[in-house]
């Protein structure tokens, strides 16, 4: 029906003005539905806003007139602005301890998830003319090098750098410092184990065991963070030269590949309930969320971590080149690298502080596993190969 | 009782200053539909794949080679089309005898049937995904039925990742395209027709395939459309269902552009991916030239009637039977999944998604999750109405080129790949305005999505309402406002609000573009769901399905109503 056809035309002919007065008024009444449209939009738009959340977004779009040139003015006092956080999906902190920092600085902070780690770095590349925000948080050591090489950050020398963990610091240029760590590692089903009197892998090469065959669920890399850094850790562990072998018996041992990491660990994972494989790639910090987040708190986690199979990740922020509030995001960034936010970083986003001096919680101290010696790779390595990598592993593991 | 059929193609007469000034009517019609698919939708698409095609400025079309001689690509893009037209293929088939059930016959329970179906719709893909997942494993309801039966040598049937799980659940999501669309013309025709037919004696076949199945075809052929854009797009079911070895072209843009950035790639496969879709919509074209007919329609509920004789029965049984199978058993996955607890079925799950107390800035409160979705689904509701009503009446008043450009123009959105899109907003959309942060971009992308379903929802009515009948009225006295008051919205009316409901439903099920629209402080219940399925935690899992749950119970709710609406003359028929 869309087709310029004729018009259909009963025997009868009438008037052809007719035809045309109909569709005139339809007009009208679209158009009268469009201003009660436009109207009922805003005060609901708006009504939300004030109590929702800190965060306000949208004073910056109906002001698009730049007052307070960002550069002189904010870098003597940012007090009184608003500091935008670019970030990932995985992103959260404590209201109270954002509040904090609006209580100490006077600058609020309005946090914007974009997708996942990949997907906001490339969003931030993509609208490096006209940032969305100030600051990015999330990059990690897997995408460090293609944040670097675009030159996406401005240095910044945060005094709080002192109490962080020499480790971490990958960019000697200081344009992402390290905010997090965590470790990727397989998890394993502690019950599952116990009652089949089956030994618990020690290290990566046990997988390939006839004995733990189909018990394994892994993500695919390619869509997948967690998955990503397990097949760095297999490239850590045996080598360029062998990663793809001990893959193809991975794949012979009946290996499942997943697309993320919420398939593999719900659906696939015996440990949480839903599937039948005791194994799973997951983190460190997965069995201390299993106890903390359920009701009655268990004595013992019902997951373990496989200390030898665990790929060191961390996450970096950077104050983004063209921000408009720079004065504002460089306090923000020291404040994340504070105690105070360090410390709220496991129970919200279940990682751990890069802050030598922050305390964990009680329930990390207990039931959270930290390897001595990760599995770990250069960041540029990672940014040199990672496609490269991937494509040999998807031809390997899933043609 | 008037011949109610006549076919289109009749000859056009030559009046001059009428066509003129139909030609300025259709014009100041389509002003506002084209503003919006040119700025929300042909803009930032346009410039998102010239930042591919062209990244210093100059078109390089030695991309475009590498990757349509990439054998790769070819095989990707031959599992796109084949998988689209056997889903297409296959929801037809399930869903006409269901759209059939649903508007024709009476009986209890069909309005709540018709708004659980619609559903699907709104979930996401990942809770969907993992309910299919738990059907169709070697753990499933089916194969405990082939142990119960056969023993322990029972074979396990597990179907997870396998092209027949895909094929299946693009049956599930997309049932309701083809049950509302068609369901909603076929409520309206005079059942009198086929009667007349019968009493000539015409077999029941023989009376369906040469009266009722023309006069359905505009109706069928729009589905068929709509279904194979969408399954043809399809990024989430074949990712989860299908097993990481399968991949949609839909799949790879989403890769090329969110991880590997390789925007050349990624425009390439964005271009392939508009070429088949524009195809698609011309072989659309040509099916539906002629297939429109004026015919009298009359109100839905006078054409239902009770099922009678074996067959009719028989039809209502097996088309319960789909519906319960294949609609209603995942959802009850859902449910079922809600109410598990650490010592077997309570309610912890739901009493702590509606009183989280947890106190993290992106930490989303239950109520202000529905509201934010109810106010999303309303405003795009809204929007699309508006714009489609719009297109609608141009394509009605005139059959011209132009009209009937932009009638398919507005149906490139559902082809097209949501990263693009919402890509395209964030480097497209920060002039002359800032948009890109703001939550009115929201309503509007998933108007763009909900647009086309307007169109395809009216058009086929419009375009049916005999001619005379508004003579008649005019004859009578009537001024064209009254004329149009008493004989077309009460018409049109009941189409609007199946149209509505489904715009609805799209704005709900947060569809495509809009993943990529920040907006911090609105989150919605997807949303919701996606951060609480992203953290460990049994109790995490069991908040999220209780979500789930309660976006499905709201939609379906939300669906009756508008299903039910009455306001004056509006939704009578």
């Amino acid at each position: 029906m869309t087709a310029p056809s004729p018009l259909p035309r009963p025997r009868t002919t009438s008037p052809v003005h007719r035809r045309g007065r109909r569709p005139w008024l339809f007009a009208a009444v679209a158009a009268a539905a469009l201003l009660l449209a436009a109207c009922a939009q805003d005060p609901d738009d708006e009504a939300p806003d004030p109590g929702a959340d800190p965060a306000e977004e949208e004073p910056d779009d109906d002001e698009p007139v730049e007052e307070d040139a960002p550069d002189t003015d904010a870098a003597e006092d940012p007090a009184g602005t608003t500091v935008t956080l670019l970030t990932h999906d995985s992103f959260d902190v404590s209201e109270e301890v954002l509040e904090a920092f609006t209580d100490e600085t006077g600058v609020e902070v309005s946090v914007v998830p974009l997708g996942d780690a990949g997907t906001a770095l490339n969003q931030a590349i993509l609208t490096r003319d006209a940032p969305q925000g100030d600051l990015l948080f999330g990059v990690d050591n897997s995408f460090l090098s293609r944040a670097l090489d675009e030159e996406l950050f401005v240095a910044h020398d945060s005094p709080a750098l002192a109490e962080v963990d020499e480790r971490f610091v990958l960019d000697p240029e200081l344009g992402a410092l390290p905010v997090t760590y965590g470790d990727v590692c397989l998890n394993h089903d502690v019950e599952w184990f116990a009652e089949r009197d089956l030994e618990v892998p020690t290290d990566l090469a046990d997988l390939t065991d006839p004995a733990y065959e189909g018990l394994l669920a892994v993500q695919n890399p390619a869509t997948s963070s967690p998955g990503l850094s397990f097949l760095l850790a297999t490239i850590d562990r045996f080598g360029e030269d062998g990663y793809l072998d001990f893959w193809s018996d991975l794949v012979d041992n009946d290996v499942v590949v997943t697309d993320g990491w919420s398939e593999a660990y719900y659906d696939e994972f015996s440990g949480t309930g839903g599937g039948d494989r005791p194994l799973v790639v997951s983190y460190a910090s997965s069995p201390p969320a299993e106890v903390f987040f359920a009701d009655p708190q268990p004595d013992e986690a019902p997951t373990g971590v496989i200390e030898a199979s665990c790929f060191r990740q961390v996450e970096f922020v950077g104050i983004l080149e063209g921000a408009e509030n720079p004065a504002g995001a460089r306090l923000l960034v020291d404040f994340m690298l504070g105690q105070r936010f360090q410390e709220d970083l496991p129970l919200t986003m279940f990682v751990f502080p890069v802050n030598t001096e922050a305390a964990l919680p009680e329930v990390f101290e207990e039931h959270a596993v930290v390897p001595d010696e990760p599995l770990e790779i250069d960041p540029a390595a990672i940014g040199e190969n990672r496609e490269a990598w991937i494509e040999a592993w998807t031809s390997t593991v899933l043609r | 009782m008037t011949l109610a059929a006549r076919p289109a193609g009749t000859r056009r007469g030559s009046r001059r200053r009428p066509r003129t000034r139909r030609w300025l009517a259709t014009a100041g019609l389509l002003v506002l539909p084209v503003v919006f698919l040119g700025w929300f939708f042909a803009w930032p698409v346009t410039a998102i794949v010239w930042q591919g095609l062209a990244p210093e400025g100059d078109l390089e079309l030695g991309v475009l080679g590498r990757a349509v001689t990439d054998p790769g690509v070819r095989s990707v893009a031959w599992f796109t089309l084949w998988q689209a037209v056997v889903s297409t293929s296959l929801t037809l088939l399930v869903a006409l005898p269901g759209a059939y059930t649903l508007s024709r016959q009476r009986f209890r329970g069909r309005g709540v049937l018709q708004a659980a179906v619609t559903v699907p719709f709104v979930l996401p893909t990942v809770v969907v995904g993992s309910a299919f997942l738990a059907l169709l494993g070697p753990r499933s309801p089916i194969n405990a039925a082939l142990v119960a039966v056969l023993g322990d040598e029972a074979p396990a049937l597990d179907l997870r990742r396998t092209v027949t799980a895909i094929l299946l659940a693009h049956v599930f999501f997309n049932y309701a395209v083809v049950v509302r669309t068609v369901g909603g013309l076929w409520s309206m025709l005079d059942p009198r027709l086929e009667d007349a037919a019968r009493v000539l004696g015409a077999s029941r076949w023989r009376a369906f395939r040469e009266v009722t199945w023309p006069l359905l075809r505009p109706a069928v052929a729009a589905s068929a459309a709509i279904v194979f854009l969408f399954t043809f797009t399809s990024f989430g079911v074949v990712l989860i269902l299908g097993g990481p070895g399968r991949a949609t072209i839909e799949v790879e843009i989403h890769r090329a552009t969110t991880q590997l950035l390789d925007l050349p790639l990624a425009s390439t496969l964005a271009l392939l991916q508009l070429a088949a879709v524009l195809a698609a919509l011309a072989v659309y074209g040509r099916l539906t030239r002629r297939a429109q007919v004026q015919q009298r329609l009359v109100a839905s509920h006078t054409t239902q009637r009770r099922p009678q004789g074996r067959g009719e029965r028989a039809l209502l049984a097996a088309n319960l039977v789909v519906i319960v199978g294949l609609v209603l058993s995942p959802l009850a996955v859902l449910v079922e999944r809600s109410l598990v607890t650490a010592e077997g079925y309570g309610l912890d799950n739901w009493r702590r998604l509606l009183t989280d107390d947890t106190s993290t800035v992106l930490a989303v409160p239950a109520a202000d999750a529905v509201r934010n979705s109810l106010l999303f689904g309303v405003s795009a509701t809204l929007v699309a109405l508006v714009i489609g009503t719009l297109a609608a009446s141009a394509a009605t008043l005139d059959r011209g080129r132009l009209t009937g450009l932009v009638d398919r123009a507005l149906m490139v959105p559902l082809g097209t790949s949501a990263v693009t899109v919402g890509f395209g907003f964030l480097i497209a959309l920060d002039r002359p305005l800032d948009l890109r942060g703001s939550p009115l971009l929201v309503p509007l992308a998933q108007a763009l999505i909900a647009t086309p379903f307007v169109v395809r929802t009216l058009l086929p009515v419009l375009r049916s309402i005999d001619r005379r009948l508004r003579e008649a009225a005019a004859v009578l006295g009537a001024r064209p406002l009254r004329v149009w008051r008493e004989i077309d919205l009460p018409i049109v009316g009941r189409a609007l609000l199946v149209a509505a409901g489904f715009s609805f439903a799209i704005a709900v099920g947060e569809f495509g573009a809009t993943v990529f629209v920040a907006r911090a402080n609105l989150p919605t219940m997807p949303v919701a769901i996606f951060r609480l399925l992203g953290r460990p935690g049994v109790a995490n899992f069991g908040q999220a399905m209780a979500m789930s749950t309660l976006l499905a119970a709201i939609t379906a709710t939300a669906l009756l109503a508008i299903d039910r609406l009455r306001v004056g003359q509006i939704g009578r028929f």
